[in-house]
């Protein structure tokens, strides 16, 4: 019984019966979703911890720096597909190191050109999208193997995921830290209403903050996958 | 062996290329922004000018460094319909909390600051950082060399506020702008 049944799912595997299409289109949603929680970088992969901690002093910060790296994520991804027949194993590191490289200084020449205000917050952080591991770890574990769709898919999924938990560590840190949010007066406009000024706890700004506000994240994350599992 | 380093070759020069390709592009929006940036600052820390104020710029050397080479300090000229308004120049407050303060100043021809706008700084957010506030940077709007001691934190017996917690900011800022001055003094001498 058990025999027949891994032979009926290899039949599968060799001879696609459903048209390719709909199979792809399953497997690429399936690629998107991954990055949106199941593999969500920063809380289960746990890559891209240094850029994290040190932009999201603000929600825009955070926004910024998601999207650039969120591109780089998914532009190398499409061209290490592209070109993952052609690349030889021996020398796989250096050719993807290459790609997502020119992508990073075609982001960092692009930002600096059209949007100076976030390219000087976020400074030496863009250039260093190229030794962030996310983006290095795709190509490698799944560029390098899968097709283009999927790759493409697999790099827009876990560069939005990554860029949902920039924004929420950033917003985090910028309402505590400086009582705004996207720089509009959250937390001072309220308390001002009540004639009180608030009063900034800083120390989430500072680093410490990030350590703090990432560490709580990821103990909530973990929590929740917990209770997920539980269910199950 | 040769294969590799032919594939790899090829990688790096069709990647030169685009990137050539993308600087090319790039190159014109980077400097307009750059020189966009320059003259938003002089505007805040002159009066209203109206002349080409970035070509009206001259670097004049106003001391020489620990090695003997010359410090050079650009100054800007702005002109209202060729009447002389002030002049801005950049001055680096070195004894900032986190690094240099980079602060661009406005002198008018009197001699008194028409207005002071920092440039970058490393200051500590949310304590250091206030000396970007604009009600902060316009205590310094009228003073001149002949305040003396007035120019200087109220921790140091002057009139400029220095924030809770935070002081070595302030004290370094006022000390910069007070040095700008002197120079300003030696460059234009009296009346400018």
């Amino acid at each position: 019984m058990a025999d027949r049944e891994i032979m009926s799912s290899e039949i599968a595997d060799v001879q696609p019966i459903s048209p390719p299409s709909t199979l792809n289109l399953k497997e690429v949603a399936g690629d998107f979703v991954r990055g949106l929680w199941e593999e969500i970088p920063l809380f289960r992969l746990v890559l891209g911890m240094c850029p994290t901690l040190a932009v999201t002093t603000s929600a825009t910060n955070g926004v910024g720096m998601g999207i650039a790296t969120a591109f780089v994520l998914t532009s190398s991804n499409i061209m290490i597909s592209i070109l993952r027949k052609i690349i030889p194993d021996m020398i796989r590191i250096p050719a993807f190191i290459i790609v997502i490289a020119s992508f990073v200084t075609i982001t960092d020449l692009m930002m600096a050109a059209f949007t100076p205000e976030l390219h000087h917050s976020l400074g030496i952080f863009i250039p260093l999208i190229v030794v962030n591991c996310i983006v290095l770890a795709r190509a490698e574990a799944f560029a390098s193997k899968n097709t283009i769709i999927r790759s493409a898919a697999d790099g827009i999924g876990m560069g939005i995921g990554f860029t949902l938990v920039l924004i929420l560590l950033g917003s985090t840190r910028e309402i505590l830290g400086n009582g705004t949010w996207f720089d509009l007066p959250v937390l001072t406009g309220i308390m001002g209403l009540f004639n009180y000024e608030y009063q900034p706890m800083i120390v989430m700004i500072l680093p410490p903050g990030a350590f703090i506000g990432l560490g709580l994240f990821v103990a909530m994350a973990n929590m929740i996958e917990e209770r997920r599992k539980g269910k199950k | 062996m040769a294969r590799l380093i032919i594939i790899l070759t090829l990688f790096c020069l069709v990647a030169a290329a685009a990137l050539a390709k993308v600087d090319d592009i790039t190159k014109g929006p980077i400097a307009e922004q750059e020189r966009l940036k320059t003259v938003t600052a002089l505007k805040a820390v002159l009066p209203a000018f109206n002349n080409d104020i970035d070509k009206d710029a001259k670097d004049l050397v106003v001391g020489q460094d620990k090695k003997g080479r010359d410090i050079k300090i650009k100054f800007y000229t702005g002109k209202m319909d060729e009447n002389q308004v002030g002049t801005a120049f950049q001055v680096i407050a070195p004894d900032g909390y986190a690094g240099d303060i980079s602060i661009l100043m406005g002198v008018g021809p009197d001699g008194k600051v028409s207005g002071i706008e920092i440039i970058s700084h490393k200051e500590t957010p949310g304590l250091g950082n206030k000396i970007q506030k604009a009600e902060w940077k316009n205590q310094f709007k009228g003073r001149s060399i002949d305040d003396g001691t007035k120019l200087a934190v109220k921790k140091d017996g002057g009139e400029i506020d220095q924030f809770s917690g935070a002081t070595i900011s302030p004290r370094a800022v006022v000390n910069a702008v007070k040095r700008g001055l002197e120079i300003y003094e030696k460059e234009y001498g009296n009346g400018g």
